[in-house]
């Protein structure tokens, strides 16, 4: 009995799995890369916030959105709003027939600023933006479907109408957003030139950091018994309503969770890349986002990140040989997990490797053990995410 | 008899599925204390009567009165906290969680979003936890994934998870369908020991463990309450013999 008793956010072998990850990501890319892939590294991770919120809202919670890429979207809009204004101050837009907004807005014949532009003008509103637009969007989502019981394939299937319209929406008012082309030539944030090769490199670093911030609260959400309660639902979601749960509440919850997660990669990836567009928003990307999630294995946050590295890794590698195999590849990819792999890398890790890893360190655990006799091993009961 | 004797009074109860009445004007009372057993042939409305109390169906007409509130305006989790617990036919467990966190969710606290995400194991939720695996048989399985159960256990882990709700109306529907007979001794003993303090209603088809248990029995066909009484009275009720028990 006093085995239960203890709830640790991470148990030895998920503690050893962050350390792993955190020497690669921290350590040994960053010694070897040139600049340049390293940067494309960030924006790979940027993608790994989606797929982290995909683990807890599709792999845990049951709930499969297809949309994933609006939060995303918002998330990088809000922050290329406010990186525009910054790019379009008076001097830097002297020769527009009014300076001072954006250029595509200029050349879209509008006079002043929309007013839904003006709170981007402060670094501060527009951070608090990136999280709480993305997050209360999802909310009403999750409010209009969950309470109404929609659930399932007809929940993912209006996922990715949302996905498709608000791609209509920002391509058709272009003077407002941008247009097919986004926002692009942002340059500063507060002054300092974010397209510099330092600068990437320092926004690498505050784009892993916030990977694993949001790993480490992932990681507190699963350990909290929040996380059974999903695991629960996706099971039987009847008996968790007559055990007195509100499970509507539950959705809405990872649901808006898993947006907001999005939405921070979504700022992530317009510092890092430097704009933001509408093929970032639409059912193809988000469907990809899902394709991260289901190849790194949907069970496993750590599997989030490798998932969203390796297919972007993939995507890349392809695309500079041969452009045009790419989206067969993709495809391949998805029926290969499906079929073969249905939990991803991390699933195949778990059957294949991790025995083996678990043999040869043995060992030197019991080395540990025997000199440090106060620490008892703390066998886990739940589904841990590895 | 004034109706505060009762805790369940169910009147004019009427479901209706697109005009067929699968509940119709069915009425009855349950004491506090009392086990009662709801038996009938298939589709005579049994597990739509408990479908209609725990709100998983919402009823056409009538009123289910549960402790002077209303059932049939509330939602399936405020009937829970009012003190309803249902298990249902199939035995629902949470098949990819152990049987001690099946028991934790189910434990009455922390059941907001922020309750939850809140929630700790501490010495009260350990003790209810072990105290109520001891009562149905499974506290050597605290650390078994449910879905390894034997179909058997799972119908007492059910059970376990709503005792350690607590529930003052309890309604189990077949609780020992298929079941050994050693099991079904040990089910009838379990709920001998559990209905000490509250009422239930059954639903169950073995007649012999309706015998067993029951304070009175309800007989259900087509939507209607067909007779009600002892188990010895039904069983001698011409009606009753003519459309379910057979000559």
């Amino acid at each position: 009995m006093s085995n239960f008793s203890k709830q640790k956010l991470l148990s030895p072998a998920e503690l050893c799995g962050f350390i792993v990850l955190a020497l690669l990501l921290f350590v040994v890319l960053p010694l070897s890369l040139d600049d340049f892939r390293l940067n494309l590294v960030g924006k790979y991770l940027s993608y790994s916030f989606v797929a982290m919120g995909l683990v807890l809202c599709w792999g845990y919670g049951g709930i499969l959105s297809l949309g994933q890429g609006v939060f995303f979207g918002i998330g990088g809009y809000c922050m290329a709003m406010f990186l525009k204004l910054e790019a379009s101050s008076p001097e830097n837009t002297a020769i527009q027939s009014t300076p001072g907004i954006p250029d595509f807005m200029d050349w879209n014949q509008l006079t002043e600023l929309p007013w839904f532009w003006e709170p981007f003008n402060s670094l501060g509103l527009s951070l608090i933006a990136v999280v709480l637009i993305p997050g209360l969007f999802a909310f009403l989502i999750g409010l209009a479907m969950f309470k109404r019981r929609v659930g399932g394939v007809y929940f993912a299937i209006i996922t990715q109408a949302v996905a498709a319209i608000l791609t209509i929406l920002i391509v058709g008012s272009q003077g407002m957003t941008g247009g097919i082309n986004g926002i692009t030539d942002l340059r500063t944030m507060l002054g300092w030139d974010i397209r510099t090769d330092e600068a990437k490199v320092i926004l690498y670093f505050v784009c892993v950091t916030f990977v694993f911030l949001c790993l480490l609260l992932c990681q507190f959400v699963l350990r909290s018994k929040l996380g059974r309660l999903l695991v629960a639902v996706r099971d039987t979601e009847e008996r968790v309503r007559f055990s007195g749960y509100n499970v509507d509440n539950f959705k809405i919850f990872v649901f808006t969770f898993a947006a907001m997660l999005s939405a921070i990669g979504g700022a992530m990836f317009t510092l890092q890349v430097g704009f933001m567009s509408p093929s970032f928003v639409g059912i193809v990307p988000s469907i990809e986002m899902v394709i991260f999630c289901a190849v790194g294995g949907r069970l496993s946050l750590l599997g989030a990140v490798y998932g969203a590295l390796a297919v972007n890794f993939a995507k890349t590698t392809l695309s500079e040989a041969i452009p045009e195999l790419w989206l067969f590849a993709l495809g391949a990819m998805f029926i290969a997990v499906v079929s073969i792999f249905p939990n991803g890398l991390m699933g195949l890790y778990t059957a294949y490797i991790a025995p083996v890893v678990n043999r040869t360190l043995k060992p030197v655990f019991a080395a540990v053990k025997q000199k440090l006799p106060s620490k008892q091993p703390v066998s886990e009961s739940t589904t841990g995410a590895e | 008899m004034s109706k505060k004797d009762f805790v369940l009074a169910v009147e004019g109860l009427t479901v209706s599925f697109d005009g067929f009445k699968a509940v119709d004007d069915f009425s009855f009372y349950v004491e506090e204390g009392e086990i009662r057993v709801i038996i009938g042939p298939n589709g005579a409305g049994k597990t739509t009567v408990l479908d209609l109390i725990c709100g998983r169906t919402k009823s056409t007409d009538g009123s289910i009165k549960f402790c002077d509130k209303e059932l049939t305006k509330m939602t399936e989790h405020g009937i829970v906290h009012a003190g309803v617990g249902r298990k249902f036919q199939n035995p629902s467990v949470y098949e990819d969680l152990t049987v001690f966190e099946n028991l934790e969710l189910s434990f009455p606290r922390g059941r907001s979003v922020f309750g939850a995400l809140g929630f700790k194991r501490d010495a009260e939720v350990l003790k209810a936890i072990q105290e109520t695996a001891e009562m149905v048989f499974l506290q050597d399985l605290l650390g078994t994934q449910a879905t390894l159960l034997s179909h058997g256990q799972k119908q007492w882990l059910e059970i376990g998870m709503l005792l350690i709700q607590d529930p003052s109306l309890l309604m189990l529907d077949e609780p020992v369908a298929g079941m050994s007979v050693a099991e079904r001794k040990k089910t009838a003993e379990l709920l001998r020991t559990i209905t000490q303090n509250r009422s239930v209603i059954v639903i169950e088809h073995d007649m012999n463990f309706v015998a067993d248990i029951a304070d009175r029995v309800t007989v259900m066909h087509q939507g209607k309450v067909l007779s009600e009484g002892s188990m010895d009275h039904v069983q001698t009720d011409p009606k009753v013999i003519e459309v379910y028990l057979g000559h």
